[in-house]
């Protein structure tokens, strides 16, 4: 009774050899991976968790980091409020750019920050309409505002304000101007910034109240128009960094090179205010 | 595109596989044979998985994994690893979500088993475990191979959970779904569309095996 009734498929038998030495190094793969939750101060880049607003400026400023002599870094790109819970929940950052300070202020309250944190830019609101819309671009609103009570606007496209600092900001001004209530139930809300702005550009939605940083950024200029609001239509949007517990030499040299002149330079460009150096 | 993403997701997957499949094993041969009490609630529980929202146990694994959690902090003490925003918190979520993927094509494989084969395989005087090796398995194996693929290629696709579980950490936590997602929000487009389309043909690939291995099977069985 040596030779089997049934066999396993050769083809299966042929395919497990290779198939084991695919996932041989999974978990060599592992420890190190696993060291970096532990020990964020390991020698692999360090991951920095950043506002979805700099989301064209940040890759910009690490590329002249690294020119410098710096080591690179892995970035995340999503809203101030799903980082700031992650990094609560023991997010393995070492670095959290938020867009507002509000959030920051939770890390540090958690216990999970390293010092306090620091103003190093200013974000600022734009409306941005998508290549056939309807509506004017104003920096007044003033055509936009007809267009809400006119229904040539279906679909505003902003970050949700429960999490995301630009949406907070966007629902500021749409309260002041009294178009809130209007557009309740035409919102189509990003999860963060970035989200709310590829929902505009898009055509999706026929307008978008998103950062001027993303607005101007040359992947957005070609799909659409943009109008700059002005600063004192919302509460500021303190571009804030902070340090999580634990960072690293990189993280740390990093959060320095971003209050510097080359980095500040960049921002600038970016359409961030600054403050007094 | 994303070359760490596209190797993480493999690694995720093929571990998946392998840890998964000895356990659904174990699990489909009573639940396809046995008779006990709690039996249905035990099938319940298996299926429940598929039917949850992603972010519903995602939510509930973000409890339990967190350091202050049950699990999180057992997994801390033992390896000094955590269990969430790591690859191994992605792999503990990726093994329970594909439980019922795993499980069910195998207990429906063992079900169409006939007892008589099994009982021809001890009256030769096969041992119970030779019995699994050269009779059970072998029979099997179109079920076997359904879990293999669908597990495979449901571990290539499973955003929500690991979102919620993962984050998004490059080279970490970043699987090739939530690469996708993260590419789309940058404005890179083709880099999105490129990883859509190995998405799309992973899957082809996978359906298209899956039919190629069950239907040999098939021809030999009569």
């Amino acid at each position: 009774m040596d030779q089997p009734i049934f066999r396993i498929p050769r083809l299966l038998r042929a395919l497990a050899l290779p198939l084991l030495a695919a996932v041989l190094p999974a978990p060599a793969l592992c420890v190190p991976l696993g060291a970096l939750a532990a020990d964020v101060s390991s020698n692999s880049p360090p991951h920095i968790a950043a506002a979805a607003d700099l989301q064209f400026a940040l890759p910009e400023i690490v590329a002249a980091f690294v020119r410098s002599g710096g080591a690179p870094l892995k970035l995340s790109f999503g809203s101030s409020g799903n980082f700031a819970r992650q990094i609560v929940q023991g997010a393995p950052f070492e670095l959290f750019l938020a867009a507002d300070e509000r959030f920051v202020a939770q890390v540090i309250a958690a216990g999970r920050a390293e010092g306090v944190g620091a103003h190093y830019a200013t974000g600022r609101l734009a409306l941005f309409l998508p290549q056939g819309s309807p509506i004017r671009a104003d920096r007044d609103l003033a055509d936009f505002a007809a267009a809400v009570r006119d229904g040539r606007l279906q679909r505003l496209a902003m970050a949700n304000p429960e999490h995301a600092p630009y949406g907070r900001a966007a629902r500021e001004v749409l309260e002041r101007r009294g178009l809130w209530l209007a557009v309740q139930d035409r919102l189509a809300l990003g999860d963060n910034a970035a989200q709310a702005a590829q929902f505009a550009a898009s055509g999706a939605a026929q307008a978008g109240l998103i950062p001027l940083s993303l607005a101007r950024a040359p992947e957005l200029a070609a799909r659409g128009s943009f109008a700059t609001l002005p600063e004192n239509w919302h509460g500021p949007l303190r571009q804030t960094l902070v340090l999580v517990k634990g960072a690293g030499p990189v993280a740390r040299a990093f959060a320095e090179f971003l209050r510097g002149p080359q980095a500040r330079a960049i921002l600038a460009r970016n359409g961030f205010g600054l403050p007094a150096p | 595109m994303d070359w760490s993403a596209l190797s993480l997701s493999l690694q995720l997957a093929v571990m998946t596989v392998l840890l998964l499949l000895p356990l659904a094993v174990l699990l489909a041969r009573p639940l396809a044979w046995v008779s006990f009490p709690g039996k249905g609630l035990i099938d319940a529980l298996v299926t429940l998985p598929l039917l949850l929202p992603p972010t519903v146990l995602g939510f509930y694994l973000l409890g339990v994994f967190a350091p202050q959690g049950v699990l999180g902090q057992t997994w801390l003490a033992l390896t000094g690893r955590s269990l969430v925003f790591s690859f191994d918190g992605l792999l503990a979520a990726s093994l329970l979500v594909n439980i019922p993927f795993a499980v069910q094509p195998v207990q429906r494989a063992f079900e169409a088993i006939p007892r008589e084969a099994r009982e021809a395989a001890w009256c030769c005087g096969l041992s119970p475990w030779r019995t699994l090796w050269r009779v059970e398995l072998p029979l099997a194996w179109p079920g076997l191979a359904s879990a293999m693929v669908l597990t495979f290629v449901h571990t290539l696709g499973e955003f929500g959970v690991v979102l919620m579980v993962g984050g998004n950490l490059d080279g970490a936590t970043r699987t090739l779904s939530i690469a996708i997602y993260d590419r789309v929000q940058a404005f890179d487009d083709s880099g999105a569309a490129r990883m859509s389309l190995l998405l799309v043909l992973i899957a082809f690939a996978a359906v298209g095996s899956l039919h190629f291995f069950t239907r040999k099977v098939g021809r030999r069985g009569n």
